[in-house]
């Protein structure tokens, strides 16, 4: 994480989202709309995970889903998207998880002075929430 | 085309009001949509009208209210 201050000592601006999903409910969109439900949500890589383990299919949707609305959240971009597939999350070794923003979300991002992205994901029951903290570079914080 | 898009909200809109009887402009997420339920109202709505909206239309004003998401089925069935 970089430092909340930058070299000059002003503050980065920071944002915050959180998004919590009920899992039954992803359940339920599953058996209605299924490949298509996943095809219009999740990246490919984001589709071989979430369906690797059968029995965990829609908590590992849930999660995902969560994080890129709390992303959705955090970036604070002038026009809402639904581009739920240009925030894709990215599972490591070690089971942190991180962001890659594509596209016009990506640009967006990036016109904006977002600088970092971080999520962590957490589900209990049934439900699966979502934190995402965006960092900005002073610069151009300060001209939005 | 209203009514179909109003039956859609009633099966899987979650609003807190009654879409039968809610204003064409009235705001869906105001309402008490979730970004979830909208994504189960847009699978539905390409489903009914047999569309798929493309990712330029993937925008939160293409699903606030009944009016924006009869416009857009209507560019996308425009000539069918």
């Amino acid at each position: 994480m970089e430092p909340m201050f930058d070299e000059l000592g002003a503050a980065r601006r920071m944002s915050v989202g959180i998004d919590l999903v009920q899992t039954s409910r992803i359940a339920a969109s599953l058996d209605r709309f299924g490949e298509r439900f996943l095809r219009r949500i999740f990246t490919p890589a984001e589709i071989a995970y979430v369906t690797a383990e059968p029995g965990l299919t829609a908590e590992r949707c849930a999660a995902r889903f969560a994080a890129k609305e709390a992303a959705f959240k955090a970036l604070e971009l002038p026009e809402p998207s639904f581009g739920w597939r240009q925030i894709e999350v990215m599972r490591q070794k070690s089971g942190a998880c991180q962001l890659q923003l594509h596209g016009a979300t990506r640009d967006a991002a990036q016109s904006a002075g977002i600088a970092e992205l971080a999520v962590s994901l957490s589900h209990e029951g049934d439900y699966a929430t979502a934190v995402v903290l965006a960092v900005r570079n002073h610069r151009e914080a300060a001209q939005q | 085309m209203i009514e179909r898009i109003r039956k859609i909200l009633v099966e899987h809109g979650r609003l807190n009001k009654d879409a039968a009887t809610l204003a064409e402009d009235g705001d869906l997420y105001q309402a008490g949509m979730t970004s979830h339920a909208s994504v189960n109202v847009m699978l539905a709505l390409e489903g009914e009208f047999e569309i798929e909206f493309p990712d330029h239309m993937l925008k939160r004003s293409v699903f606030e209210s009944i009016g924006a998401m009869r416009d857009a089925i209507a560019e996308l069935t425009k000539g069918s």
